[in-house]
């Protein structure tokens, strides 16, 4: 499975952002071989309709699971529209720290459309 | 002939020149005034009646699923997160859209048609003799002002006089107003900050390449940073407005000043003479 984490840096011990779409750094972690990569998020200065945008790039790189703070409205309705969940990590730790919540059942599900 | 009005801010005053100068003119001949701010049209305020609505649609696309092989390639081009491929699904958001035909430019497949989709309306009315009123209105939540106002002033065309209220700020659906106008009213406040977006305002229109004058509205008769500026940009000062209890008064409960109060419809009158002018059109 391939996890999906906003950041605010490259790598794992990046913080956690809590936008979803103007997200600095999207960080996926396959959970099965413990690899990570980081993509630098090139909507962070797009005018508008950045939320299916991202989901749109986070389907292409196979992530079926996203952890960030909060999602709006259109990118909810893209995650739920293309099958991906979404998990809150409202905490200010590390993207390692966000999996290992995740791994742990401690994060809450964001409410899709 | 078509004179826009604009400023760079809301608030200054800009409608109450619009509806006065019309009001004033529709006295001796005919003129169609075009409310151009269509995420907040008021000019009907000034004058209610009875409207005709004529719906505004745009093309959004849509999507044969039977030819799509789901590349991606027309959500990557949305630059406006219209469109999103997303596994074996394209999802819509029409009300982002800006109609740009774009996905359907670079779909492999053929597969992206078009469709209309309403996202505003034009009303129409007549509430003078000799004035026809078009008010373009953009529904709650869409993005296509341009295309409102586009069909708002569709609808004026053939008038030989028209007058456009434009949006405040400095934004593409001003510069939709401007294209194709003969002068500009700039309608400004004479404080600092009615000085900055007066700035803004005499570049887009310097930029759209329209002459344009400079109405002071509320002023406190401490005018000259504001008469420095026009003087310096070439900006002729067509009309003050002195703050006063009285114009405020009629403002307040929707009048005109220029019906209301004694010697303001040739002080309009007046401003259209020096809108002329600086158009350097007949009329
Ligand atoms: S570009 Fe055409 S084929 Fe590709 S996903 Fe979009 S609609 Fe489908
Ligand atoms: S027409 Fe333009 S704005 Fe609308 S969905 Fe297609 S690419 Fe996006």
């Amino acid at each position: 499975m391939i996890i999906g984490i906003t950041a605010r840096a490259e790598g794992t011990s990046a913080p956690v952002e809590q936008r979803f779409g103007r997200a600095p750094y999207f960080v996926f972690v396959d959970t099965e071989t413990g690899k990570s990569e980081s993509i630098k998020n090139p909507l962070v200065d797009a005018a508008g309709g950045v939320g299916p945008r991202a989901v749109q790039m986070l389907a292409e790189h196979g992530a079926t699971v996203v952890i960030t703070g909060q999602v709006g409205g259109n990118a909810a309705k893209a995650l739920e529209a293309g099958g991906i969940k979404a998990y809150a990590y409202r905490g200010s730790g590390s993207v390692a720290d966000a999996l290992a919540e995740h791994t742990a059942g401690n994060l809450q599900p964001l409410p899709l459309a | 002939m078509k004179i826009a009005i604009a400023s760079g801010k809301g608030g200054t005053g800009k409608s109450t020149v619009a509806a006065n100068l019309a009001f004033t003119l529709a006295r001796s001949r005919e003129v169609a005034l075009v409310d151009c701010d269509v995420e907040e049209p008021n000019l009907h305020l000034f004058f209610p009646g009875s409207a005709v609505d004529i719906p505004v649609t745009t093309p959004v696309p849509e999507v044969d699923l039977a030819r799509c092989t789901f590349c991606g390639e027309c959500g990557k081009f949305c630059r406006f997160g219209a469109l999103s491929v997303i596994k074996d699904r394209v999802i819509l958001f029409p009300e982002l859209c800006h109609s740009c035909g774009g996905c359907s430019l670079v779909c492999p497949q053929g597969a992206v048609g078009e469709v209309p989709r309403t996202v505003g309306r034009v009303a129409c009315s007549c509430p003078l003799p000799a004035l026809t009123l078009i008010s373009g209105v953009l529904n709650e939540g869409e993005v296509q002002a341009p295309a409102v106002i586009r069909a708002a002033k569709l609808l004026a065309q053939g008038h030989p006089l028209t007058l456009y209220d434009a949006s405040p700020g400095i934004a593409c659906p001003v510069i939709e107003t401007l294209e194709g106008s003969d002068a500009c009213v700039l309608v400004t406040e004479s404080t600092p900050f009615g000085l900055h977006d007066l700035r803004l305002a005499a570049e887009v229109a310097e930029r759209v390449g329209i002459p344009a004058g400079v109405v002071i509205n509320r002023s406190d008769g401490q005018d000259e940073a504001t008469l420095d500026f026009c003087r310096e940009r070439g900006l002729p000062v067509l009309m003050t407005i002195p703050f006063s209890r009285e114009i405020a008064a009629v403002q307040n409960r929707g009048g005109l000043i220029c019906r209301d109060l004694p010697g303001w419809e040739d002080r309009f009158a007046a401003l259209f003479d020096g809108i002329v002018k600086i158009a350097g059109v007949s009329r």
